[in-house]
C-alpha cells in the first residue's frame, strides 16, 4: 500500500518500464560523454604540432666518399647514410637469395644502389647498432652489429642473425638533387 | 575489545564527529596481533617506513630538479654539489629505491614461506602484487629522470617493448614518447607520473592494511588465532619490535648512503644522455634484473608469435602470475613448517629467482666458467620459474602429506592444551 502512488505513476510491473528506458538512456549518454571527454586527455600525449613540424631533414651527400658512412639526426633518431662500395652492393645483391629472416631484395631497399639510407635503430629494443665507423664491429655480414642483444645486419641493413625481428627500417626520402636528399 | 573513554573535552568533541582516537586505539594500540610473530614480520612496517622516506625525500628533490633534456642532468649535479644537503637527500632517495625493493622482496618471500596468501587473505596478497607492479613502474620512471646514459637507454629499451604488440605496438610507443624517440616530452611526462605514482602506492598500501586488519596477520605456524590467549596488543609489543628492526635496517641503509652511495648504480649514468650512442652494456637496476633475464630468455618463435612478443609476455606474465598463487597452491596447510616437501622446493624457487637476477646482469652471449652461456642458464631458470608456479605448487598440494600443525598458537608453547581450548 505504501508504494502504491509510485507504482501508479510509472508503467506496469512486467517488461520494460519508462524508468528502465530512462536509466539505460542516461547511462549510455553518460558513458559516451565520459569517453569523449577522456579522449583529449589521452591524445595530448601523442606528438604535438611542433614535434610533428620537425619531421623532415635535408642532407647534403657530396662530402661523403665511397665506403664512408655518416649519421644524421631525423626526428631525434639517428639515420645511417652509407655510400656503399661496389663490393658491398654486390654482396647485398648476392644475399637476396639467402635465407633471410625478413625477406626483402636489396633493390627494394635503395633508390640508388650506391646510397643506403636507414633508420639506425635496432628493431629489437631500440639500441643503436655499431658499424658506422670503420673501426667499429660490423657483425658477421659486414653491415652493422647491435651490442645490446647481439643482432647482426648485412650490407643492405637486413637482419641476418640475433633477436631483432625485422630489417633496419628505410625512412621515406627523396633525392632533391643528385647530391641532396630530404628525409621525411 | 574494550572501548577506551577519553575525558579531554576537545578529544571527546572530535571523537564524536570523527572517531580518529578510537580508530588509532583499535588499529595501532590494542590491535590484537599473534604473539608468535618472528622477525620476518618486520618487513611490512619497514616497507611502509621506506615508502614514507621516499616520498619525503622525493618531494624535496622535486624542489630543485628541472625536467628538461637540457637541464635535467645538470640540475641533478647541482643538487649533488650546491644544494644544502642535496647530496644526502639524493643519495637517500637513490639508495632508498634499492632498499624499498629489498624489503618488499623479503616481505613477499616471507608470505610465500608461511602461506600468508591463502584464504582468507587472497585480496591482501593481490593488492600486494599490484603494489609491486606500481613500484616497478615508479622506479623505472624515476631512474629516467637524472637523464644519464642508462636513464635514456633504459627508457628506450623499456618503451620499445610495447612495439612487440602487432598493429597497436608502434602507435602505443609513439604515444608513450610524445614524439618519434625518447625526448623532452617523454622526460616531462615521466616526471609527472613519477611524482604521482608514490601516492597511488600510498593509497594501495592503505587498502593492503585494510585487508590485513579484516582477518589480521598470519603467523609462523600458519594457523588462525583462537582467542585472546593467542594474541598480544600491537602496542607496545610490536611497536617496540618494529622499532628495533628499524634500527638494524637503518644501519644497513645508511651504511650504503654514507659509505657506498653508488654501490647499486651503473657508472654510465653519470654520463649525460646521448641519443646517438648506446652504451655497450645496458643493464637495469638489480631489482629488475630477474625480469630482464626472463625477457631475454625467449629467443625462439612459437608458431606465428615472434620471440620478441613472447619475451615481453613472459616478462609481464612472471609478475602477473603471482596474483594466481593463492589458487595455484592447492595445499590447505599454510606454513611451510608443516609441509616437508614444499619447505625444500621453496628454497629452490628462491635460488632460481636469485639466479635469474644474476643472469640479468650479464650479457646473454657471455659464458659462465667458459662452459655455458648466460642465455642458456637464463632459459633454464625461466623454465623453472614457471614450472614451480604452474606445476609444482598445484601438484605438490595434492601429493604432499603435511604434518599436523598445533591446535593453537598457545597450545604450541604450553603443555596443558586443555585450558587453552577452554579459554577459546
Amino acid at each position: 500500500m505504501t508504494d502504491a502512488p509510485t507504482v501508479a505513476a510509472g508503467a506496469p510491473h512486467e517488461g520494460e518500464t519508462r524508468r528502465d528506458f530512462l536509466l539505460i538512456a542516461t547511462s549510455a549518454v553518460g558513458a559516451v560523454g565520459t569517453a569523449l571527454a577522456i579522449w583529449p586527455l589521452i591524445h595530448q600525449m601523442n606528438p604535438a604540432a611542433d614535434v610533428l613540424a620537425l619531421s623532415s631533414t635535408e642532407v647534403d651527400l657530396s662530402p661523403i666518399e665511397v665506403g664512408q658512412s655518416i649519421t644524421v639526426v631525423w626526428r631525434g633518431k639517428p639515420v645511417f647514410i652509407r655510400r656503399r662500395t661496389a663490393k658491398e652492393i654486390a654482396r647485398a645483391k648476392a644475399d637476396d637469395a639467402s635465407d633471410l629472416p625478413d625477406p626483402q631484395p636489396d633493390s627494394e631497399r635503395v633508390q640508388k644502389p650506391e646510397w643506403l639510407i636507414l633508420v639506425g635503430v635496432c628493431t629489437h629494443l631500440g639500441c643503436i647498432p655499431l658499424g658506422q665507423r670503420a673501426t667499429e664491429p660490423r657483425g658477421d655480414f659486414g653491415g652493422w652489429f647491435c651490442p645490446c642483444h647481439g643482432s647482426h645486419y648485412d650490407t643492405s641493413g637486413r637482419i641476418r642473425k640475433g633477436p631483432a625481428p625485422e630489417n633496419l627500417a628505410v625512412p621515406k626520402y627523396v633525392f632533391v638533387t643528385d647530391t641532396k636528399i630530404k628525409i621525411g | 575489545m574494550t572501548s577506551p573513554t577519553w575525558n579531554n573535552p576537545v578529544v571527546k568533541w572530535i571523537e564524536y564527529r570523527l572517531p580518529v582516537f578510537s580508530f588509532t586505539q583499535d588499529h595501532l594500540i590494542d590491535y590484537p596481533t599473534p604473539k608468535n610473530l618472528n622477525y620476518w614480520w618486520n618487513f611490512g612496517s619497514l616497507a611502509g617506513i621506506t615508502l614514507t622516506i621516499m616520498i619525503v625525500t622525493g618531494i624535496v628533490l622535486a624542489m630543485h630538479y628541472t625536467p628538461h633534456v637540457d637541464y635535467a642532468f645538470e640540475s641533478v649535479e647541482r643538487i649533488m654539489r650546491d644544494v644544502n644537503y642535496g647530496w644526502l637527500i639524493r643519495y637517500v632517495h637513490m639508495n632508498g629505491g634499492s632498499m624499498f625493493f629489498a624489503v618488499v622482496y623479503i616481505h613477499i618471500f616471507r608470505g610465500l614461506y608461511y602461506g600468508s596468501y591463502k584464504a582468507p587473505r587472497e585480496m591482501l596478497w593481490i593488492i600486494g602484487i599490484i603494489i609491486l607492479l606500481t613500484m616497478m613502474a615508479t622506479a623505472f620512471l624515476g631512474y629516467v629522470l637524472p637523464w644519464g646514459q642508462m636513464s635514456f637507454w633504459a627508457a628506450t629499451v623499456i618503451t620499445n617493448m610495447f612495439s612487440a604488440f602487432p598493429l597497436i605496438g608502434e602507435p602505443i610507443v609513439t604515444w608513450l614518447w610524445g614524439g618519434f624517440s625518447v625526448d623532452n616530452p617523454t622526460l616531462n611526462r615521466f616526471f609527472s607520473l613519477h611524482y604521482l605514482l608514490p601516492f597511488v602506492i600510498f593509497a594501495l598500501v592503505f587498502l593492503h592494511l585494510w585487508a590485513l586488519h579484516v582477518h589480521h596477520s598470519n603467523n609462523p605456524l600458519g594457523i588462525d588465532t583462537k582467542g585472546p590467549q593467542d594474541t598480544i596488543p600491537f602496542h607496545p609489543y610490536y611497536t617496540i619490535k618494529d622499532l628495533f628492526g628499524l634500527g638494524v635496517f637503518m644501519l644497513v641503509f645508511l651504511g650504503f648512503v654514507f659509505f657506498a652511495p653508488n654501490f647499486f648504480v651503473e657508472p654510465d649514468n653519470y654520463i649525460k644522455a646521448n641519443p646517438m650512442q648506446t652504451p655497450t652494456h645496458i643493464v637495469p637496476e638489480w631489482y629488475l634484473t630477474p625480469f630482464y633475464a626472463i625477457l631475454r630468455a625467449i629467443t625462439f618463435d612459437i608458431w606465428f608469435i615472434p620471440a620478441k612478443l613472447i619475451g615481453v609476455i613472459a616478462m609481464f606474465g612472471s609478475v602477473l602470475i603471482l596474483v594466481l598463487v593463492p589458487w595455484l597452491d592447492t595445499s590447505k596447510v599454510r606454513s611451510a613448517r608443516y609441509r616437508p616437501i614444499y619447505k625444500q622446493v621453496y628454497w629452490f624457487f628462491l635460488i632460481d629467482c636469485i639466479v635469474l637476477g644474476w643472469v640479468g646482469f650479464n650479457s646473454p652471449d657471455a659464458m659462465f666458467m667458459g662452459a655455458v652461456s648466460f642465455l642458456r642458464i637464463g632459459q633454464v631458470a625461466t623454465a623453472y620459474y614457471f614450472l614451480h608456479l604452474l606445476v609444482v605448487l598445484p601438484v605438490l598440494g595434492k601429493l604432499e602429506r603435511p604434518r599436523s600443525p598445533p591446535e593453537s598458537i598457545s597450545a604450541a608453547v604450553t603443555k596443558d592444551s586443555d585450558t587453552v581450548t577452554e579459554a577459546a
